[in-house]
C-alpha cells in the first residue's frame, strides 16, 4: 500500500524533474543571448551598428569600435583553418587507411589527448617556447623568401597574428581530425574495394571515392573547428600582442574579439567601456552561432554526436 | 564499419611509375601529418614536464604564493579553489545533465528531445568567454565576484558535455530491460533508477569525468567571475576563489623568469590532473561500450 503511494508521487515527480531540466537547458541559451545583447545596450545606443566598422578603441575618450578585432578574429581563424583542414584530412587518412592496425588506436588516442590540453597551457607554451622559436627562425625565413607578399612584410616581432594562428591550429587539429576520421569510417567498404578492383592506387581510391563521399562531412568538421578558433580567448590573448590595428603583416600584433574581452575586462570601468565589451561578445556570439549551426547541419549525416562535443 | 579497417592493400600491378610515385608521396605526406600532430603533443607535454618538474616540490603544493620579490611559495590556494569550483560546478551540471538524458530516453517525444539536443549543441558552441560575460552580467555586476559565480559559469560549459553523453548512453540501454522491469510490475521511476541508470553507469560516469576534465582547465570564464582573489587558502565559495588556470595566466603575463618557472610548475599540476581524468574517462568509455554493445 505504502509503496503504491510513493509510486503515485514518484512517477510524475521524475517526469516533471526531467522535463524541468530540459527546459533549463533551453532557458539558459535564451537567457544568455538576452543578457549579452542587453548588456551591449548602452554601447549600441551610443555607437549603433557603426561600432562594427569603427577602428578605434580608446577608453580615455570613451570611443570604441570592433573593426580591428573582427579583422583579427577572421584572419587568425582563417589561417588556422588553412593549415588545420589539410592536416586533419591527412591525419584521418593515415588513421583509417594507412596505419598498421596495432598503432591506429594509440595514435588516435594521442591526438585526442592533444584536444584535452587546457588552452591556458597551450598559451603558456606558445609564449615561452613557440614564440621565441618563431621570431628567431620561422618569421625571418618567411620574410626573406615571401617578404614581397604584404602578409609576410614588415619586420618579425614576438607577439602577433601569426603566433595566434599557430596556437589556434594546434588547438583545432584534434577536433577537426576526429570528426573527419568518423566521416571517413562511414565510407562503404565495397566502394573502396570496387576502386581497387579497377586498378586504382590507394591515393586514386582516396581521391575518387573517399573524398567525394566525405566532402560535406569534411567541410562541416572544418567549420566546426573554425567555430572553436573564433571563440578561443586565453591562448590567443597570450600570444597576439593586444594591439588595436589592422595591418597586412602577420608578424604585427593585433587582437581578436574573444581575446580583447579577456584582456580588458578586469580593467574596464564605466558603463560605456563595459557595455562595449558586451557588444564585442554579442558580435562574437552571432558569428559563432551562425558558424556552429551551419557546421552541424553539414556534419549531421552519419556522425555520432559525442564526437562533436 | 569493420569493412573499412579490412581494406586491402593494393598491389598496383598495372599502375604506371608516375601513378605509383604520386601514391607513395601522398601516403608519405599523410603519415607525416599524423607524426606532426603526435610530435606537437609530445613537445607541448614534454616542455611542461621538463620545465615544470624543476620548479615543482612539495611546498609548491602546500604553500600559498610568496609576497612580491620573495622566492619560494606555492599554489595551495589555487588548488583548493579549482577543487571547490569544479565540485560545485559538477554538483549543478551532473544532476541536471542526467535528468536531461532521462527526459530524452524515457519521457520526451522525439520532436521535443531533438529540440533540446539542438539547444545543447548551440550551448556547446558558445565561446566560453561569452559564457563568462553572461554570468558577469547575470550574477557579478553590481556585486563582488564569487566562487559560486565562477562555478555557475563552469556548470554551463559542462552541461552540454554531460547531457549529450547521457542522452547517447541512455538510448543504448536495451528496451527489453525496460520492458522486463515494467512487466514485473515495477513503477517507472523505480525502473529508471534501478535498471536504466545502473546499466548505463559506466557511460554516464565517462560523460561526467570528461566534463570535469574540460572545465578544470577553463580560464576565460573565471577571469570575469572569480579571479580577484586573495592569496590565502579559502574554502568559502562566497568570495572569489583563485584557480590554477587563472594563476598560470597571471604568471605568464609577468616579466619575471621566476614567475614563469612557477607558471610551468602550475601547468604541470594542471596537465597531470586533466590528462589523468581524460585517460580514465577513455578507458571507462571503452569498457562500458563493450558491455552495452555486447
Amino acid at each position: 500500500m505504502r509503496r503504491n503511494t510513493v509510486d503515485r508521487i514518484g512517477d510524475p515527480s521524475l517526469r516533471a524533474l526531467a522535463g524541468l531540466a530540459s527546459a533549463v537547458a533551453v532557458a539558459v541559451i535564451l537567457l544568455l543571448a538576452y543578457k549579452v545583447f542587453d548588456g551591449s545596450g548602452s554601447a549600441f545606443s551610443r555607437f549603433g551598428l557603426g561600432f562594427v566598422t569603427a577602428k578605434v578603441w580608446n577608453p580615455v575618450t570613451n570611443q570604441f569600435g570592433a573593426a580591428s578585432f573582427v579583422y583579427g578574429t577572421l584572419i587568425t581563424s582563417a589561417i588556422a583553418m588553412l593549415f588545420a583542414a589539410p592536416l586533419s584530412i591527412a591525419i584521418a587518412l593515415y588513421l583509417t587507411e594507412l596505419a598498421p592496425r596495432r598503432i591506429r588506436r594509440p595514435v588516435a588516442t594521442l591526438i585526442d589527448l592533444l584536444a584535452a590540453i587546457p588552452s591556458v597551457i597551450v598559451g603558456l607554451w606558445g609564449i615561452l617556447v613557440m614564440v621565441p622559436f618563431m621570431v628567431n627562425q620561422i618569421e625571418p625565413a618567411l620574410h626573406s623568401v615571401l617578404g614581397w607578399i604584404p602578409l609576410f612584410g614588415g619586420s618579425p616581432s614576438p607577439l602577433g597574428l601569426l603566433p595566434a594562428a599557430a596556437v589556434l591550429t594546434i588547438m583545432t587539429v584534434p577536433i577537426v581530425s576526429a570528426i573527419t576520421r568518423e566521416v571517413f569510417e562511414t565510407v562503404p567498404g565495397d566502394l573502396k574495394e570496387a576502386a581497387y578492383a579497377l586498378g586504382a592506387t590507394r591515393w586514386e581510391m582516396t581521391r575518387m571515392v573517399i573524398l567525394p563521399i566525405a566532402r560535406p562531412g569534411i567541410v562541416g568538421a572544418t567549420i566546426l573547428g573554425l567555430g572553436r578558433a573564433l571563440g578561443e580567448a586565453i591562448a590567443v590573448t597570450m600570444v597576439i600582442g593586444g594591439a588595436v590595428a589592422i595591418k597586412a603583416s602577420l608578424f604585427q600584433p593585433g587582437d581578436t574579439l574573444a581575446s580583447r574581452i579577456a584582456s580588458q575586462f578586469q580593467n574596464a570601468s564605466g558603463t560605456v567601456y563595459i557595455s562595449s565589451l558586451f557588444y564585442l561578445a554579442a558580435i562574437l556570439l552571432v558569428i559563432s552561432l551562425i558558424v556552429n549551426i551551419g557546421a552541424r547541419l553539414l556534419v549531421r549525416r552519419g556522425v555520432p554526436a559525442q564526437v562533436m562535443n | 564499419m569493420s569493412a573499412t579497417t579490412e581494406s586491402p592493400s593494393p598491389r598496383l600491378l598495372g599502375a604506371s611509375p608516375r601513378r605509383k610515385r604520386v601514391n607513395r608521396m601522398m601516403e608519405l605526406l599523410s603519415s607525416l601529418a599524423a607524426g606532426l600532430a603526435v610530435a606537437v603533443l609530445v613537445i607541448v607535454v614534454g616542455s611542461v614536464l621538463i620545465k615544470g618538474v624543476s620548479a615543482l616540490n612539495l611546498s609548491f603544493l602546500t604553500e600559498t604564493p610568496a609576497p612580491f620579490g620573495v622566492a619560494g611559495g606555492g599554489i595551495a590556494n589555487s588548488i583548493v579553489g579549482t577543487f571547490l569550483l569544479v565540485v560545485i560546478a559538477s554538483a549543478i551540471a551532473v544532476p541536471v545533465g542526467l535528468l536531461i538524458g532521462i527526459h530524452a530516453s524515457e519521457f520526451a517525444r522525439p520532436r521535443t528531445s531533438n529540440a533540446v539536443k539542438f539547444a545543447l549543441d548551440i550551448l556547446s558552441g558558445v565561446p566560453t568567454i561569452v559564457t563568462g560575460i553572461f554570468i558577469f552580467g547575470l550574477l557579478v555586476a553590481g556585486h563582488q565576484q564569487s566562487g559560486y559565480d565562477g562555478s555557475v559559469a563552469l556548470a554551463i560549459i559542462m552541461l552540454p558535455i554531460v547531457a549529450r553523453s547521457a542522452q547517447e548512453v541512455l538510448q543504448l540501454v536495451p528496451n527489453s530491460l525496460r520492458e522486463a522491469a515494467v512487466a514485473l510490475g515495477i513503477a517507472r521511476w523505480r525502473m529508471v533508477l534501478r535498471v536504466v541508470l545502473p546499466t548505463a553507469a559506466g557511460g554516464l560516469i565517462t560523460g561526467a569525468v570528461l566534463g570535469v576534465a574540460r572545465v578544470a582547465g577553463e580560464t576565460a570564464p573565471l577571469l570575469l567571475t572569480s579571479s580577484i582573489a586573495s592569496n590565502a587558502v579559502s574554502w568559502n565559495p562566497g568570495q572569489a576563489l583563485s584557480s590554477i588556470p587563472v594563476t598560470i595566466f597571471t604568471l605568464s603575463e609577468s616579466a619575471n623568469p621566476a614567475d614563469h618557472a612557477r607558471g610551468w610548475a602550475a601547468a604541470l599540476v594542471l596537465i597531470v590532473g586533466v590528462l589523468a581524468l581524460s585517460v580514465f574517462a577513455r578507458s571507462l568509455h571503452e569498457r562500458s561500450r563493450r558491455r552495452l554493445r555486447g
